[in-house]
Protein backbone atom coordinates (compact mmCIF):
# COMPACT_ATOMS: atom_id res chain seq x y z
CA UNK A 1 0.00 0.00 0.00
CA UNK A 2 1.67 3.14 -1.19
CA UNK A 3 0.06 6.41 -0.26
CA UNK A 4 -0.09 9.03 -2.97
CA UNK A 5 2.88 11.21 -2.11
CA UNK A 6 5.30 8.28 -1.52
CA UNK A 7 7.70 7.01 -4.16
CA UNK A 8 8.50 3.27 -4.11
CA UNK A 9 11.92 4.04 -2.69
CA UNK A 10 10.43 6.06 0.12
CA UNK A 11 7.92 3.31 0.78
CA UNK A 12 10.64 0.69 1.11
CA UNK A 13 12.84 2.91 3.22
CA UNK A 14 9.94 3.75 5.45
CA UNK A 15 9.29 0.07 6.06
CA UNK A 16 12.90 -0.69 6.80
CA UNK A 17 13.34 2.09 9.33
CA UNK A 18 13.24 1.34 13.04
CA UNK A 19 11.38 3.43 15.52
CA UNK A 20 14.45 4.84 17.20
CA UNK A 21 14.64 6.91 20.32
CA UNK A 22 17.88 8.70 21.12
CA UNK A 23 21.01 9.45 19.13
CA UNK A 24 24.26 7.73 18.30
CA UNK A 25 25.16 4.50 20.04
CA UNK A 26 22.78 5.09 22.90
CA UNK A 27 19.80 5.14 20.62
CA UNK A 28 17.24 2.42 21.23
CA UNK A 29 15.05 0.72 18.66
CA UNK A 30 11.83 0.75 20.62
CA UNK A 31 9.90 -1.40 18.14
CA UNK A 32 12.52 -4.15 18.19
CA UNK A 33 12.63 -4.24 21.98
CA UNK A 34 8.85 -4.02 22.30
CA UNK A 35 7.99 -6.83 19.91
CA UNK A 36 10.80 -9.14 20.98
CA UNK A 37 10.04 -8.75 24.67
CA UNK A 38 6.33 -9.16 24.01
CA UNK A 39 6.97 -12.39 22.12
CA UNK A 40 9.46 -13.64 24.68
CA UNK A 41 6.97 -13.03 27.48
CA UNK A 42 4.25 -14.70 25.43
CA UNK A 43 6.50 -17.73 24.99
CA UNK A 44 7.46 -17.96 28.66
CA UNK A 45 3.93 -17.28 29.88
CA UNK A 46 2.34 -19.94 27.70
CA UNK A 47 5.02 -22.51 28.51
CA UNK A 48 4.98 -21.63 32.20
CA UNK A 49 1.25 -22.36 32.29
CA UNK A 50 2.02 -25.88 31.18
CA UNK A 51 4.96 -26.20 33.54
CA UNK A 52 2.81 -25.24 36.52
CA UNK A 53 0.17 -27.83 35.77
CA UNK A 54 2.43 -30.47 34.32
CA UNK A 55 1.99 -33.93 35.73
CA UNK A 56 2.69 -37.42 34.53
CA UNK A 57 -1.03 -37.96 34.00
CA UNK A 58 -2.96 -37.62 30.78
CA UNK A 59 -1.82 -34.34 29.18
CA UNK A 60 -4.12 -31.74 27.65
CA UNK A 61 -3.78 -30.63 24.04
CA UNK A 62 -1.68 -27.54 24.72
CA UNK A 63 0.48 -29.52 27.15
CA UNK A 64 0.98 -32.15 24.44
CA UNK A 65 2.06 -29.47 21.99
CA UNK A 66 4.47 -27.88 24.45
CA UNK A 67 5.86 -31.25 25.45
CA UNK A 68 6.34 -32.12 21.80
CA UNK A 69 8.52 -29.03 21.33
CA UNK A 70 10.38 -29.63 24.59
CA UNK A 71 11.05 -33.22 23.67
CA UNK A 72 12.18 -32.24 20.19
CA UNK A 73 14.65 -29.76 21.65
CA UNK A 74 15.72 -32.23 24.31
CA UNK A 75 16.44 -34.88 21.67
CA UNK A 76 18.42 -32.41 19.58
CA UNK A 77 20.49 -31.49 22.63
CA UNK A 78 21.04 -35.11 23.63
CA UNK A 79 22.15 -36.06 20.13
CA UNK A 80 24.85 -33.40 19.97
CA UNK A 81 25.79 -32.58 23.51
CA UNK A 82 27.15 -35.40 25.61
CA UNK A 83 27.35 -34.96 29.31
CA UNK A 84 25.13 -33.25 31.79
CA UNK A 85 24.39 -29.58 31.63
CA UNK A 86 21.44 -27.72 33.10
CA UNK A 87 21.74 -24.68 30.88
CA UNK A 88 22.01 -25.92 27.32
CA UNK A 89 18.58 -27.51 26.93
CA UNK A 90 16.55 -24.54 28.22
CA UNK A 91 18.87 -22.24 26.30
CA UNK A 92 18.16 -24.17 23.11
CA UNK A 93 14.42 -24.13 23.82
CA UNK A 94 14.42 -20.39 24.41
CA UNK A 95 16.44 -19.74 21.27
CA UNK A 96 14.24 -21.98 19.12
CA UNK A 97 10.85 -20.74 20.26
CA UNK A 98 11.78 -17.11 20.66
CA UNK A 99 13.43 -16.84 17.26
CA UNK A 100 10.56 -18.78 15.72
CA UNK A 101 8.00 -16.35 17.18
CA UNK A 102 10.03 -13.31 16.14
CA UNK A 103 10.40 -14.70 12.63
CA UNK A 104 6.69 -15.47 12.58
CA UNK A 105 5.94 -11.74 12.73
CA UNK A 106 7.12 -11.73 9.13
CA UNK A 107 3.92 -13.48 8.07
CA UNK A 108 1.72 -10.62 9.27
CA UNK A 109 0.98 -8.56 6.15
CA UNK A 110 3.68 -5.89 5.98
CA UNK A 111 1.37 -2.90 6.16
CA UNK A 112 -0.95 -3.84 8.97
CA UNK A 113 1.02 -3.06 12.09
CA UNK A 114 3.06 -0.15 10.65
CA UNK A 115 -0.10 1.53 9.35
CA UNK A 116 -1.89 0.96 12.64
CA UNK A 117 1.10 2.43 14.45
CA UNK A 118 1.26 5.39 12.06
CA UNK A 119 -2.32 6.46 12.55
CA UNK A 120 -2.32 5.44 16.18
CA UNK A 121 0.70 7.64 16.81
CA UNK A 122 -0.84 10.48 14.79
CA UNK A 123 -4.19 10.36 16.56
CA UNK A 124 -2.62 10.10 19.96
CA UNK A 125 -0.68 13.23 19.10
CA UNK A 126 2.86 11.88 19.30
CA UNK A 127 3.65 13.12 15.79
CA UNK A 128 2.36 15.76 13.42
CA UNK A 129 2.72 13.63 10.31
CA UNK A 130 1.78 9.92 10.31
CA UNK A 131 4.80 9.26 8.08
CA UNK A 132 7.11 10.17 10.91
CA UNK A 133 6.11 6.98 12.74
CA UNK A 134 8.33 4.04 12.01
CA UNK A 135 7.44 0.52 13.01
CA UNK A 136 9.45 -2.54 12.12
CA UNK A 137 7.64 -5.53 13.57
CA UNK A 138 10.09 -8.34 12.86
CA UNK A 139 12.78 -8.10 15.56
CA UNK A 140 15.05 -10.58 13.77
CA UNK A 141 15.39 -8.17 10.84
CA UNK A 142 17.26 -5.93 13.26
CA UNK A 143 20.97 -6.69 13.51
CA UNK A 144 20.84 -5.72 17.18
CA UNK A 145 18.61 -8.68 17.98
CA UNK A 146 20.57 -11.27 16.02
CA UNK A 147 23.87 -10.01 17.38
CA UNK A 148 22.51 -9.93 20.91
CA UNK A 149 21.69 -13.60 20.55
CA UNK A 150 24.88 -14.64 18.82
CA UNK A 151 27.15 -12.63 21.14
CA UNK A 152 25.48 -14.23 24.15
CA UNK A 153 26.17 -17.61 22.57
CA UNK A 154 29.73 -16.46 21.86
CA UNK A 155 30.20 -15.56 25.52
CA UNK A 156 28.90 -19.00 26.46
CA UNK A 157 31.33 -20.63 24.02
CA UNK A 158 34.23 -18.96 25.76
CA UNK A 159 32.84 -19.72 29.24
CA UNK A 160 32.33 -23.37 28.35
CA UNK A 161 35.77 -23.64 26.76
CA UNK A 162 37.40 -22.36 29.93
CA UNK A 163 35.12 -24.35 32.20
CA UNK A 164 35.78 -27.68 30.50
CA UNK A 165 39.36 -27.23 29.29
CA UNK A 166 40.71 -24.66 31.72
CA UNK A 167 42.39 -21.42 30.75
CA UNK A 168 45.50 -23.37 29.79
CA UNK A 169 43.64 -25.83 27.64
CA UNK A 170 41.76 -23.05 25.90
CA UNK A 171 44.95 -21.09 25.30
CA UNK A 172 46.64 -24.21 24.00
CA UNK A 173 43.79 -24.85 21.63
CA UNK A 174 44.05 -21.29 20.35
CA UNK A 175 47.77 -21.57 19.70
CA UNK A 176 48.67 -25.18 18.91
CA UNK A 177 45.89 -26.13 16.51
CA UNK A 178 45.71 -26.85 13.66
CA UNK A 179 49.57 -26.89 13.39
CA UNK A 180 51.18 -28.44 16.40
CA UNK A 181 54.50 -26.57 16.31
CA UNK A 182 55.75 -23.67 18.43
CA UNK A 183 57.03 -21.76 15.41
CA UNK A 184 53.52 -21.62 13.99
CA UNK A 185 51.86 -20.20 17.10
CA UNK A 186 51.03 -16.83 15.49
CA UNK A 187 49.55 -18.50 12.41
CA UNK A 188 47.53 -20.84 14.60
CA UNK A 189 46.33 -17.97 16.72
CA UNK A 190 45.13 -15.99 13.73
CA UNK A 191 43.40 -19.02 12.24
CA UNK A 192 41.73 -20.03 15.48
CA UNK A 193 40.65 -16.50 16.26
CA UNK A 194 39.01 -16.19 12.88
CA UNK A 195 37.27 -19.55 13.44
CA UNK A 196 36.08 -18.43 16.83
CA UNK A 197 34.89 -15.00 15.71
CA UNK A 198 33.24 -16.42 12.60
CA UNK A 199 30.85 -18.35 14.81
CA UNK A 200 28.86 -15.42 16.27
CA UNK A 201 29.19 -13.41 13.08
CA UNK A 202 27.82 -16.20 10.91
CA UNK A 203 25.05 -16.99 13.40
CA UNK A 204 23.86 -13.41 13.53
CA UNK A 205 24.26 -12.60 9.85
CA UNK A 206 22.62 -15.81 8.63
CA UNK A 207 19.48 -15.18 10.65
CA UNK A 208 19.43 -11.47 9.86
CA UNK A 209 20.10 -12.01 6.15
CA UNK A 210 17.38 -14.58 5.68
CA UNK A 211 14.72 -12.62 7.50
CA UNK A 212 15.72 -9.23 6.10
CA UNK A 213 15.61 -10.60 2.56
CA UNK A 214 12.27 -12.26 3.24
CA UNK A 215 10.85 -9.04 4.66
CA UNK A 216 12.17 -7.06 1.71
CA UNK A 217 10.47 -9.39 -0.74
CA UNK A 218 7.22 -9.05 1.19
CA UNK A 219 7.55 -5.27 0.88
CA UNK A 220 8.28 -5.49 -2.84
CA UNK A 221 5.29 -7.80 -3.33
CA UNK A 222 3.13 -5.33 -1.44
CA UNK A 223 3.89 -2.71 -4.11
CA UNK A 224 2.72 -4.59 -7.21
CA UNK A 225 -1.00 -3.93 -6.90
CA UNK A 226 -3.70 -6.56 -7.21
CA UNK A 227 -1.37 -9.47 -8.02
CA UNK A 228 0.23 -9.07 -4.62
CA UNK A 229 -2.46 -11.33 -3.17
CA UNK A 230 -1.45 -14.64 -4.80
CA UNK A 231 2.21 -13.61 -4.79
CA UNK A 232 2.07 -12.78 -1.11
CA UNK A 233 0.39 -16.09 -0.39
CA UNK A 234 3.00 -18.06 -2.35
CA UNK A 235 5.92 -16.28 -0.71
CA UNK A 236 4.35 -16.62 2.75
CA UNK A 237 3.95 -20.37 2.28
CA UNK A 238 7.57 -20.65 1.27
CA UNK A 239 8.59 -18.36 4.10
CA UNK A 240 7.05 -20.65 6.72
CA UNK A 241 9.88 -23.02 5.86
CA UNK A 242 12.51 -20.29 6.18
CA UNK A 243 11.11 -19.13 9.52
CA UNK A 244 11.20 -22.58 11.07
CA UNK A 245 14.46 -23.57 9.46
CA UNK A 246 16.32 -20.45 10.61
CA UNK A 247 15.10 -20.91 14.18
CA UNK A 248 16.15 -24.54 14.05
CA UNK A 249 19.56 -23.77 12.52
CA UNK A 250 20.31 -21.15 15.14
CA UNK A 251 19.40 -23.58 17.92
CA UNK A 252 21.29 -26.49 16.39
CA UNK A 253 24.45 -24.47 15.77
CA UNK A 254 24.34 -23.12 19.33
CA UNK A 255 24.22 -26.67 20.65
CA UNK A 256 26.98 -27.81 18.33
CA UNK A 257 29.25 -24.85 19.15
CA UNK A 258 28.76 -25.40 22.88
CA UNK A 259 29.37 -29.12 22.63
CA UNK A 260 32.52 -28.40 20.62
CA UNK A 261 33.62 -25.92 23.25
CA UNK A 262 33.09 -28.42 26.03
CA UNK A 263 34.83 -31.41 24.50
CA UNK A 264 38.49 -32.11 23.76
CA UNK A 265 39.62 -32.38 20.19
CA UNK B 1 19.95 -0.54 10.90
CA UNK B 2 22.84 0.58 13.01
CA UNK B 3 24.19 -1.29 15.94
CA UNK B 4 23.14 0.66 19.00
CA UNK B 5 22.04 0.29 22.59
CA UNK B 6 19.25 -2.02 21.45
CA UNK B 7 21.94 -4.70 21.38
CA UNK B 8 22.40 -4.37 25.13
CA UNK B 9 18.69 -4.34 25.78
CA UNK B 10 18.16 -7.43 23.65
CA UNK B 11 21.04 -9.21 25.36
CA UNK B 12 19.57 -8.50 28.78
CA UNK B 13 16.14 -9.64 27.60
CA UNK B 14 17.66 -12.81 26.19
CA UNK B 15 19.57 -13.59 29.39
CA UNK B 16 16.45 -13.02 31.50
CA UNK B 17 14.37 -15.23 29.22
CA UNK B 18 16.92 -18.03 29.28
CA UNK B 19 17.23 -17.76 33.06
CA UNK B 20 13.46 -17.87 33.50
CA UNK B 21 13.16 -20.81 31.14
CA UNK B 22 15.93 -22.68 32.93
CA UNK B 23 14.45 -21.99 36.36
CA UNK B 24 10.69 -22.24 35.91
CA UNK B 25 9.80 -23.72 32.55
CA UNK B 26 12.19 -26.45 31.57
CA UNK B 27 12.54 -28.57 34.73
CA UNK B 28 8.83 -29.18 35.49
CA UNK B 29 8.01 -30.01 31.87
CA UNK B 30 10.95 -32.33 31.28
CA UNK B 31 10.34 -34.01 34.65
CA UNK B 32 6.71 -34.62 33.76
CA UNK B 33 7.72 -36.00 30.37
CA UNK B 34 10.30 -38.33 31.84
CA UNK B 35 7.95 -39.47 34.57
CA UNK B 36 5.25 -40.18 32.04
CA UNK B 37 7.71 -42.04 29.83
CA UNK B 38 8.62 -44.19 32.79
CA UNK B 39 4.98 -44.77 33.60
CA UNK B 40 4.22 -45.77 30.05
CA UNK B 41 7.22 -48.08 29.94
CA UNK B 42 6.11 -49.65 33.22
CA UNK B 43 2.59 -50.00 31.90
CA UNK B 44 3.80 -51.67 28.73
CA UNK B 45 5.98 -54.01 30.74
CA UNK B 46 3.08 -54.87 33.03
CA UNK B 47 0.89 -55.49 30.02
CA UNK B 48 3.48 -57.77 28.48
CA UNK B 49 3.88 -59.64 31.75
CA UNK B 50 0.12 -60.02 32.11
CA UNK B 51 -0.04 -61.33 28.55
CA UNK B 52 2.62 -63.90 29.36
CA UNK B 53 0.85 -64.87 32.57
CA UNK B 54 -2.38 -65.26 30.69
CA UNK B 55 -0.72 -67.48 28.11
CA UNK B 56 0.81 -69.58 30.83
CA UNK B 57 -2.50 -69.86 32.65
CA UNK B 58 -4.23 -70.85 29.44
CA UNK B 59 -1.62 -73.52 28.82
CA UNK B 60 -2.08 -74.77 32.34
CA UNK B 61 -5.82 -74.83 31.92
CA UNK B 62 -5.52 -76.80 28.71
CA UNK B 63 -3.22 -79.28 30.37
CA UNK B 64 -5.51 -79.65 33.38
CA UNK B 65 -8.48 -80.07 31.10
CA UNK B 66 -6.67 -82.80 29.20
CA UNK B 67 -5.76 -84.52 32.41
CA UNK B 68 -9.29 -84.26 33.72
CA UNK B 69 -10.65 -85.67 30.50
CA UNK B 70 -8.24 -88.55 30.69
CA UNK B 71 -9.19 -89.20 34.27
CA UNK B 72 -12.86 -89.05 33.44
CA UNK B 73 -12.35 -91.51 30.61
CA UNK B 74 -10.50 -93.81 32.94
CA UNK B 75 -13.24 -93.57 35.54
CA UNK B 76 -15.91 -94.29 32.97
CA UNK B 77 -13.90 -97.24 31.70
CA UNK B 78 -13.52 -98.58 35.23
CA UNK B 79 -17.19 -98.06 35.95
CA UNK B 80 -18.12 -99.92 32.79
CA UNK B 81 -15.83 -102.79 33.72
CA UNK B 82 -17.19 -102.93 37.19
CA UNK B 83 -20.75 -102.77 35.94
CA UNK B 84 -20.11 -105.63 33.58
CA UNK B 85 -18.54 -107.63 36.37
CA UNK B 86 -21.46 -106.95 38.70
CA UNK B 87 -23.94 -107.96 36.02
CA UNK B 88 -21.98 -111.12 35.38
CA UNK B 89 -21.77 -111.93 39.06
CA UNK B 90 -25.45 -111.25 39.58
CA UNK B 91 -26.34 -113.41 36.62
CA UNK B 92 -24.19 -116.18 38.01
CA UNK B 93 -25.77 -115.88 41.42
CA UNK B 94 -29.24 -115.80 39.89
CA UNK B 95 -28.45 -118.96 38.01
CA UNK B 96 -27.22 -120.63 41.15
CA UNK B 97 -30.25 -119.50 43.09
CA UNK B 98 -32.55 -120.79 40.43
CA UNK B 99 -30.76 -124.07 40.37
CA UNK B 100 -30.99 -124.28 44.12
CA UNK B 101 -34.66 -123.41 44.16
CA UNK B 102 -35.37 -125.82 41.36
CA UNK B 103 -33.40 -128.55 43.16
CA UNK B 104 -35.19 -127.97 46.44
CA UNK B 105 -38.48 -127.96 44.58
CA UNK B 106 -37.59 -131.27 43.00
CA UNK B 107 -36.70 -132.73 46.35
CA UNK B 108 -39.92 -131.52 47.89
CA UNK B 109 -41.93 -132.88 45.01
CA UNK B 110 -40.15 -136.21 45.30
CA UNK B 111 -40.74 -136.37 49.05
CA UNK B 112 -44.37 -135.42 48.62
CA UNK B 113 -44.76 -138.05 45.94
CA UNK B 114 -43.18 -140.70 48.12
CA UNK B 115 -45.39 -139.81 50.99
CA UNK B 116 -48.46 -139.85 48.80
CA UNK B 117 -47.42 -143.14 47.39
CA UNK B 118 -46.97 -144.58 50.89
CA UNK B 119 -50.36 -143.26 51.90
CA UNK B 120 -51.91 -144.63 48.75
CA UNK B 121 -50.24 -147.96 49.32
CA UNK B 122 -51.63 -148.12 52.82
CA UNK B 123 -55.07 -147.17 51.68
CA UNK B 124 -54.92 -149.65 48.78
CA UNK B 125 -53.87 -152.35 51.27
CA UNK B 126 -56.75 -151.49 53.51
CA UNK B 127 -59.05 -151.33 50.50
CA UNK B 128 -57.74 -154.65 49.22
CA UNK B 129 -58.13 -156.22 52.58
CA UNK B 130 -61.58 -154.78 52.98
CA UNK B 131 -62.52 -155.97 49.50
CA UNK B 132 -61.00 -159.31 50.13
CA UNK B 133 -62.76 -159.48 53.46
CA UNK B 134 -66.04 -158.80 51.73
CA UNK B 135 -65.34 -161.60 49.27
CA UNK B 136 -63.90 -163.94 51.76
CA UNK B 137 -66.55 -163.34 54.38
CA UNK B 138 -68.62 -165.50 52.22
CA UNK B 139 -66.12 -168.25 51.42
CA UNK B 140 -63.11 -168.32 53.56
CA UNK B 141 -62.37 -168.37 57.18
CA UNK B 142 -60.87 -165.26 58.35
CA UNK B 143 -58.37 -166.88 60.57
CA UNK B 144 -57.31 -169.53 58.08
CA UNK B 145 -56.43 -167.08 55.34
CA UNK B 146 -54.95 -164.18 57.27
CA UNK B 147 -51.42 -165.23 56.58
CA UNK B 148 -51.98 -165.01 52.84
CA UNK B 149 -53.47 -161.54 53.19
CA UNK B 150 -50.60 -160.38 55.24
CA UNK B 151 -48.10 -161.69 52.68
CA UNK B 152 -50.04 -159.75 50.05
CA UNK B 153 -49.90 -156.54 52.06
CA UNK B 154 -46.16 -156.90 52.56
CA UNK B 155 -45.68 -157.27 48.84
CA UNK B 156 -47.43 -153.97 48.07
Amino acid sequence: MISGEQTPTQYIQHHLQNWTVGDGFWAVNVDTIFWSVLLGVLFLWSFRRVAKKSSAGVPGKWQCFVEMIVEFVDNSVKESFHGKDKLIAPLALTIFVWIFLMNLMDLIPVDWLPTAAMYGGYWLGFVDDPHDVYMKVVPTTDLNTTFALSLSVFALIIIYSIKYKGVKGFAKEMTFTPFNHWALIPVNFVLESITLLAKPASLALRLFGNLYAGELIFILIAMIGFWQLPAHFAWAVFHILVITLQAFIFMMLTIVYLSMASSEH
Amino acid sequence: MDINATLIGQTIAFIVFVWFCMKFVWPPIINAIEERQKKIADGLNAGERAQKDLEKAQEEIAEQLKEAKQQAAEIVEQAKKRGAKIVEEETQRGHEEREKIVASGHEEVTAERNRAREELRKQVAVLAVTGAQKIIEREIDKDAHSDIVEKLVAEL
